[in-house]
């Protein structure tokens, strides 16, 4: 029972986290392209209770950061004025997932201070929308990439299992290949080969076919063998003798057995994909300035004066720590499911 | 008996490796040495340094890669020489030199009994067969160009041993500097592959050390492929302390190979390489913060010579099949359009964001501490939006309801800025523009491309919209400039390869620099360049964004360390540089 909680605590965290990327205008304070010039690299804003004279407040405020007049980049608490966290306040446009027009944000201060939850980058953009908006393109480029290597898996895998012969052995030789390939060269590869010149947008799509059509080798396999034991049973080899059509058999008979296969697949797939993108974007192959990803927030970390200095631009790769853990976590659950069914 | 027969061969093999590695000559007699009046130094001592990419050569002739030059200027050296620090020509292996009252001939005397790092005498003939090699198309010096001045090369002639004669075809403004870094080569070594016609191969990273020679305090000893470069003293070396003491002090010069610029600040942070020229601004503020603990000194010499600008691409793409960017060239060549392009960019942010502070905003091509060349009247547009608009308004832009600009014909501005992925100030110089821009409603697209690939593509292909990219920073004369600012020069980048003047105030400017060329006065020279600068900038061919401070850093026990605006910034007195005993000794191991 305890196993079967922390199952269905990691799916909720990924439904949560899920649902809040996809809400990411909403939560997220800011449009995360606006740059504030005066407040490059300010470390994550701090919330108080307890304000300087000693006043508890139960709703938490927080203080504007100010330049340190010695130093540049480093800041101070300008303790002044205090600025109470405040919900579903007015703020920038957004829409959401490209249906939904608003301008409610869950949560704001009133200006001119600003809350930075991750700090700011080096143009002042809020690092916390930064990472909101980059999941969108983070996860919709794993999820839908997965999305075309299942399909592509799963058409080879089926035609290639259940025709056999010549079809059979030259597809499984093209598994080989593709197994064989180091995928993050070739994916370095292909990128090189498309055109430089093209929107954040386009980037996006060819990042996702790129990767989706190099992946589809594995699931492709599963499936063939699957389809393979499947077609060799008795119920089959009964409903080819009452005149079933191979579509039919296909559908009614051979598919259901590969859901279970396809979903531990998924699962493996999408955090892989997700790191898939996250590699290319860092390389600056990925979606382009002032398009966020997952990927090309991380690339800040390739200066080494961001990597010693400002510890928040970590926090992208928490998000994607997490995010991997409850895939695998699901992965490994739907697994074990599988063969405690199959015994 | 035994252990006399150790401590014999130990000598032995000390006095092979004195020999061989290169003790300072004592001085000869009749031997005309320069006598600096630096510090008097000690002997002895290994100064390293990172180098951002392995040399490609060790020729002077063909050598173009900053990496190269800066090994090969250690290795060479010239018969007047640009001293970095007072920005005027002093001396070198020329001993005095004279003009005739035209202008145009230069009798050089050479410093007498001088020897190469390999022993062999240096006189006038190795002068001119300098010169030839330089001279030669063949070998395609990138120097050629200013070897030829009013469109015939310089005439060199050998008068007796020790002295040459240098004939130009017009008077040429500032002429003693184009000597500054042509390298004196030995023609005992050279002469044969360069009349194989094998110049080029002569003098590569592989070249055996023994058969490279030449004038600079140091010789070639190791080169490690991939790690590092070791020099040695030049044990024959021309220039020597008030206490005649033979220059240069240290006994080696390191560069080690290390990839890039964060690798350079790591490596000086670790205590592994004692000199770093050309900090980021960001690396310096990181560095400088431990400077109490680490027995190292930092310098922000203020602004350099070098200028960041944004180009919009005007060649003409008749022949080239790339209509679609064609077709944008009708905005980039209205210069109401790049007026208002650069009234909206917002140079101090990009000093304050990109160089910390640390750098000058700039509307010219001259950089504020260039105090000779500046141009104190010239205008500095102030960021403003609305002039922006007024000016694309009156240009015929208007704007959509959402925010976007469109030309008279409708169509969106909408172009692409390419960077070099390898320099991560212009990357950000460039997020900061689109922002900027994205306000007056243009869709820029910021392309990061490998830095050969857009060198290509900005001298070969044409095949780009905007580009930014910096330039300058060789001397503080205007002349070395000229091929950025004559229509048919090499570097002209925003319309390459123009046979004659596309636009009145481009012919205009060839007029005005042709004429400060040869004008030998300053003060007129200086009003001719002020008014081409004032054209310049009015017309902006090149958006001009900022410089730099030059930033550097160094171990606090390094005497007679000197660091100029001029390039190369740390090392133009090497032989001068020497470790001070017990004084913060590095903290690193030498690798």
């Amino acid at each position: 029972m305890r196993k079967k909680q922390k199952i269905v605590a990691a799916l909720m965290l990924l439904v949560a986290l899920h649902l809040a990327i996809l809400l990411a205008g909403f939560i997220a304070p800011y449009n995360p392209a606006t740059q504030n010039r005066d407040f490059p690299f300010v470390p994550p804003t701090r919330f108080h209770f307890a304000d300087a004279r000693g006043h508890f407040h139960l709703r938490p405020f927080i203080y504007q950061w100010t330049v340190r007049p010695e130093g540049f980049n480093e800041y101070e608490e300008a303790r002044g004025r205090e600025y109470p966290v405040q919900f579903f306040v007015r703020g920038p446009e957004y829409t959401i997932a490209g249906l939904v027009r608003s301008d409610v944000h869950l949560f704001g201060v009133e200006g001119p201070a600003r809350i930075f939850l991750a700090g700011s980058d080096g143009f002042g953009r809020d690092q916390f929308s930064r990472i909101m908006y980059g999941g969108q393109i983070s996860l919709a480029a794993g999820l839908l990439a997965t999305g075309i290597s299942l399909f592509l898996g799963l058409l080879v895998g089926c035609i290639s299992g259940f025709y056999g012969s010549w079809i059979d052995e030259s597809a499984m030789r093209l598994v080989e290949l593709f197994l064989v390939l180091p995928w993050l060269y070739l994916l370095l590869a292909v990128r090189s080969f498309l055109p430089l010149h093209i929107s954040p947008t386009q980037t996006f799509f060819l990042l996702v076919a790129v990767i989706g059509t190099i992946g589809w080798a594995r699931p492709a396999r599963l499936v063939r063998g699957i389809v393979l034991s499947a077609k060799g049973r008795k119920y089959v080899t009964a409903s080819r003798g009452f005149g079933a059509t191979d579509s039919y058999i296909l559908r009614r008979h051979v598919l259901p057995h590969t859901y279970g296969v396809l979903l531990t697949q998924a699962a493996l797939l999408v955090p892989q994909y997700i790191v898939a993108e996250v590699t290319l974007s860092f390389l600056g192959l990925g979606v382009s300035e002032p398009v966020s990803s997952w990927g090309n927030l991380l690339a800040n970390l390739q200066q080494y004066n961001v990597l010693a200095s400002y510890w928040w631009m970590f926090a992208p790769a928490l998000a994607l720590v997490i995010i991997s853990l409850g895939y695998l976590k699901v992965a490994n659950a739907i697994h074990e499911r599988l063969q405690s069914d199959s015994i | 008996m035994h252990r006399w027969g150790c401590f014999a061969t130990l000598l032995l093999a000390c006095g092979h490796a004195c020999f061989a590695s290169s003790a300072p000559q004592p001085p000869q007699h009749g031997e005309d040495l320069l006598v600096t009046d630096n510090q008097i130094g000690r002997y002895g001592g290994t100064l390293v340094l990172a180098q951002r990419s392995e040399p490609k050569t060790l020729n002077p002739v063909t050598a173009a890669d900053a990496p190269s030059r800066e090994v090969i200027g250690r290795l060479t050296a010239d018969l007047i020489h640009i001293n970095r620090w007072t920005q005027n020509t002093e001396p070198a292996l020329a001993k005095a030199w004279s003009v005739s009252n035209d202008g145009r001939v230069f009798t050089v005397k050479l410093r007498h009994g001088l020897r190469f790092s390999d022993g062999q005498p240096f006189d006038a003939d190795d002068v001119v067969f300098s010169f030839q090699v330089y001279l030669d198309e063949n070998v395609h010096s990138p120097q050629r160009d200013l070897l030829v001045v009013g469109g015939k090369p310089i005439k060199v002639q050998k008068i007796d041993q020790y002295s040459v004669r240098f004939t130009l075809a017009q008077p040429y403004a500032a002429a003693e500097r184009i000597f500054d870094s042509l390298a004196m080569m030995p023609r005992h070594l050279l002469e044969r592959p360069y009349k194989a016609g094998q110049f080029a191969q002569a003098l590569t990273l592989n070249t055996p050390p023994a058969e490279i020679a030449g004038m600079g305090p140091f010789r070639v000893k190791q080169y490690i492929p991939g790690q590092r470069i070791v020099l040695e003293r030049n044990p024959f070396y021309w220039k020597a302390d008030r206490s005649k003491n033979r220059l240069p002090y240290l006994d080696e010069l390191v560069f080690l190979f290390v990839g890039n610029e964060d690798a350079q600040a790591i490596r000086f942070q670790a205590g592994e390489t004692d000199i770093i020229s050309r900090l980021s601004a960001e690396n310096y503020a990181l560095l400088s913060k431990d400077v109490a603990t680490r027995g190292t000194d930092f310098f922000d010499l203020g602004p350099s010579l070098e200028y960041d600008f944004l180009v919009f691409n005007l060649n003409d793409l008749r022949s080239k099949n790339l209509d679609s960017i064609a077709a944008k060239q009708a905005w980039f060549q209205a210069v109401k359009f790049r007026q208002a392009v650069s009234s909206a960019i917002d140079r101090d942010s990009i000093v304050k964001l990109v160089y910390t502070g640390h750098g000058a905003a700039l509307w010219g091509n001259v950089s504020p501490s260039n105090k000779l060349w500046t141009d104190q009247m010239l205008p500095h547009t102030p960021y403003s939006l609305d002039r922006a608009r007024e000016l694309l308004k009156s240009e015929g832009f208007s704007w959509r309801s959402d925010g976007q600009l469109i030309d008279r014909q409708g169509v969106a501005v909408e172009f692409s800025v390419i960077t070099s992925t390898s320099n991560a100030q212009r990357m950000k110089m460039a997020t900061l523009i689109q922002d900027d821009l994205g306000k007056l409603g243009m869709n820029v697209h910021v392309v990061p491309l490998e830095f050969r690939a857009l060198l290509d593509r900005v001298f070969q292909t044409y095949d780009y919209e905007a580009s930014i990219m910096a330039l300058g920073g060789g001397d503080a004369d205007p002349n070395p400039e000229m091929n950025v600012w004559l229509s048919n020069g090499g570097t002209h980048l925003w319309r390459l390869g123009e046979a004659r003047p596309a636009t009145d105030w481009e012919a205009l400017i060839d007029q005005l620099m042709q004429k400060q060329m040869v004008q030998l006065k300053y003060k007129e020279r200086k009003h001719l360049y002020d008014q081409a600068q004032e054209i310049i900038a009015a017309n902006v061919p090149f958006v001009f964004l900022a410089t730099p401070n030059i930033l550097v850093g160094a171990r606090k026990n390094l005497g007679n360390f000197k660091p100029a605006i001029l390039d190369p910034n740390t090392l133009w007195n090497v032989e001068q540089l020497y470790f001070i005993p017990g004084n913060g000794a590095r903290p690193g191991e030498k690798p």
